[in-house]
């Protein structure tokens, strides 16, 4: 599903990936787990297309699809969905409003018709209710005021709303309470299945208790230091990321 | 300097220009060299449509300058007046109506600033409210991209009146709409909201100048506006609160985004005050669209164009929730709607 080729990424005069290769075939889930500052976030930004990121080197492809030359949002057409680890504020503009829009552009690029208004009304009741998200907080503009753990659940209502097939989980536990966890947890598993394939990036062994990872990477210094099973996520909690320190 | 002299006499050392201090950003002396010739006369029939027709109200017309000199609200009547202020040509022309709203009366006033032409047009309106009187106008202005236009209003208010006005526009050549309010306190409330879109090269001046003159008058004011290519806007709004209008309460904002490096945006609030207890505030902000937002927003879908017309929208479309008029601002939602879906 997501093929990475030696991906080299600059920011201003800074290299920040250096070579990255990784495979996530589809209808699996990888976690990738890294020091800071190893340039996870950079990795799921260049992968969306935000801007002020230079691909100096090697491919990125979505089955089949070459990622970097689509704009941004023709990325998400393509079904490829991004759980910020910093949501942003929408002033003036309600969830439910920009969630909407958001549906029907990513339809419109790809040929289908609008979703109906009672359509998605109904779709947005029943994912609020799974997720345990207050409908009214949807009628609020989207993010504006919400708190850390709020903003991270809304993530996870619009990637439940908009069904993407490929999505980049960016610290999506970190700012969520216990119960928090489980909820949001349960409704990234409900996205699980075949022809979907999730990027989980965490700090944290807790949240791979509730989203079981098929592969576990080490992101260092801009590349994949080490891939191994469930397992390897638990030796990082035990052993930190010593070993994979810069070997110059 | 008198604008109305100037047309009337065809004498342009009467234009006002960059000299007269409320005139700095707006200079009509340095731009035009000579003061057109007078404007032919239109003909009703040849004006097509205006933006608030298929409304419920009277309808007035100034064309050309020619139109009615006076309108009467009687005692408690309500009443919806849909005033057209139409220009053709490349004459100019200055004209001027008083409206008086009786005691308890109630006006909605739908005014269209239409056409313009290369022309230079003036319009004074004189507003007299009642105690206990209200008024609301709502200003739809779309000029040609050569007019040169002014309106001024000029507002007396009495004991516990209310006020209220959105200015909408899209600028011309040079425009300017000017709203000048003497405030007697004593209950009256005062709202001076208005929103521009600029682009090309058009110009819009929206000033105000509200004078408190006796106690427990409120006056809220929200202009927002968004400048793109080389478009300049500039925003003057002046509060005096005098010796002995205590207990005042007035609050200020203007907010512009600035999509260009080449646009502009003059803004300059002042508060003045003389008197005690007084609640006052005014702020003001000159940003951008914020690329991250732009970025999430595209994340999600939404193509480049489409976010930045979102935003837009809502950014103006808080100064359309204060309209009060029910079905008239569904007009000025599509009206603002259509403006920006030509691309921000
Ligand atoms: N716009 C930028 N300008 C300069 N340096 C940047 C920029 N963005 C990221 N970096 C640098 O790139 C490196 C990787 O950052 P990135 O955010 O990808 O790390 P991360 O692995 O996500 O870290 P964390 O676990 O703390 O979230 C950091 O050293 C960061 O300072
Ligand atoms: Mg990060």
């Amino acid at each position: 599903m997501l093929s990475l080729r030696d991906l080299r990424v600059r920011v201003g005069e800074r290299e920040i990936l250096k070579g990255l290769t990784l495979d996530v075939p589809s209808g699996e889930v990888h976690a990738i787990m890294g020091p800071n500052g190893a340039g996870k976030s950079t990795l799921s930004y260049v992968l969306t297309g935000r801007p002020g990121y230079e691909v100096t080197g090697g491919a990125a492809e979505l089955d089949g699809v070459d990622l970097l030359g689509l704009e941004a949002n023709a990325r998400a057409a393509q079904g490829l969905f991004l759980s910020f680890q910093y949501p942003l504020e929408i002033p003036g503009v309600p969830a439910l409003t920009f969630i909407r829009a958001a549906m029907n552009a990513q339809r419109k690029a790809r040929g289908e018709a609008e979703i109906s208004a009672p359509d998605f009304l109904k779709q947005a009741r029943v994912c609020a209710s799974d997720l345990k998200i207050d409908f009214d907080m949807l009628k609020r503009p989207l993010n504006v005021g919400f708190s850390g753990g709020e903003k991270k659940r809304m993530e996870v209502f619009q990637m439940a709303m908009l069904s993407p097939r490929f999505m980049i989980l960016d610290e999506t536990d970190s700012g969520l309470d216990i119960d928090a966890l489980r909820i949001v947890s349960d409704g990234v598993n409900a996205l699980r299945g075949p022809g979907r394939s999730m990027l989980v990036i965490t700090h944290y062994q807790r949240l791979l208790d509730y989203i079981r990872p098929d592969r576990v990477h080490v992101l260092a210094d801009g590349r994949i230091a080490a891939s191994g099973g469930p397992e390897l996520a638990l030796e990082l909690e035990r052993e930190g990321y010593d070993k994979y320190a810069r070997a110059a | 300097m008198s604008l109305d002299e100037a047309i009337r006499l065809r004498d342009p050392s009467r234009l006002p220009s960059r000299r007269d201090e409320d005139w700095r950003w707006t200079d009509l002396r340095g731009l035009l060299r000579t003061v057109p010739e007078p404007s032919q006369r239109l003909e009703p029939g040849e004006l097509g449509v205006g933006p608030f027709d298929g409304l419920e109200g009277e309808a007035i017309l100034v064309a050309n300058g020619a139109g009615p000199e006076d309108l009467r609200i009687v005692a408690d009547e309500s009443r919806t007046v849909i005033l057209r202020n139409v220009s053709r040509g490349d004459g100019a022309h200055a004209s001027r109506l008083r409206i008086e709203v009786a005691a308890g009366g109630r006006l909605t006033l739908l005014e269209s600033h239409e056409g313009g032409g290369a022309g230079l047009s003036l319009l004074g309106i004189d507003l007299s409210l009642g105690e206990g009187a209200s008024c609301e106008r709502l200003v739809l202005s779309d000029l040609d991209p050569e007019s040169v236009a002014v309106v001024e209003l000029d507002v007396r208010l009495s004991a516990r009146t209310r006020f209220a006005q959105t200015l909408m526009t899209t600028g011309a050549r040079r425009q300017r709409l000017e709203t000048r309010v003497r405030h007697p306190g004593q209950g009256a409330e005062v709202r001076l909201d208005g929103a521009y879109v600029l682009r090309d090269r058009r110009h819009a001046d929206l000033t105000t100048s509200v004078r408190h003159e006796g106690p427990d008058g409120r006056t809220e004011q929200l202009t927002r506006g968004i400048v793109d290519d080389q478009a300049r806007a500039v925003f003057q709004g002046r509060i005096t609160v005098q010796e002995g209008a205590d207990g005042a309460d007035a609050r200020m904002a203007h907010n512009a985004l600035i999509l260009s490096d080449r646009a502009e945006v003059d803004a300059r609030p002042e508060l003045e005050i003389y008197a005690d207890d007084v609640a006052c505030a005014h702020g003001a902000t000159v940003g951008a669209l914020d690329e991250d937002v732009l970025f999430y927003m595209r994340q999600r879908g939404l193509p480049e164009a489409e976010a930045r017309s979102l935003l837009a929208a809502s950014f103006l479309g808080e100064v359309l929730d204060r309209v009060e008029a029910p079905v008239p601002v569904e007009y000025l939602r599509a009206w603002l709607a259509a403006r920006l879906d030509a691309g921000i």
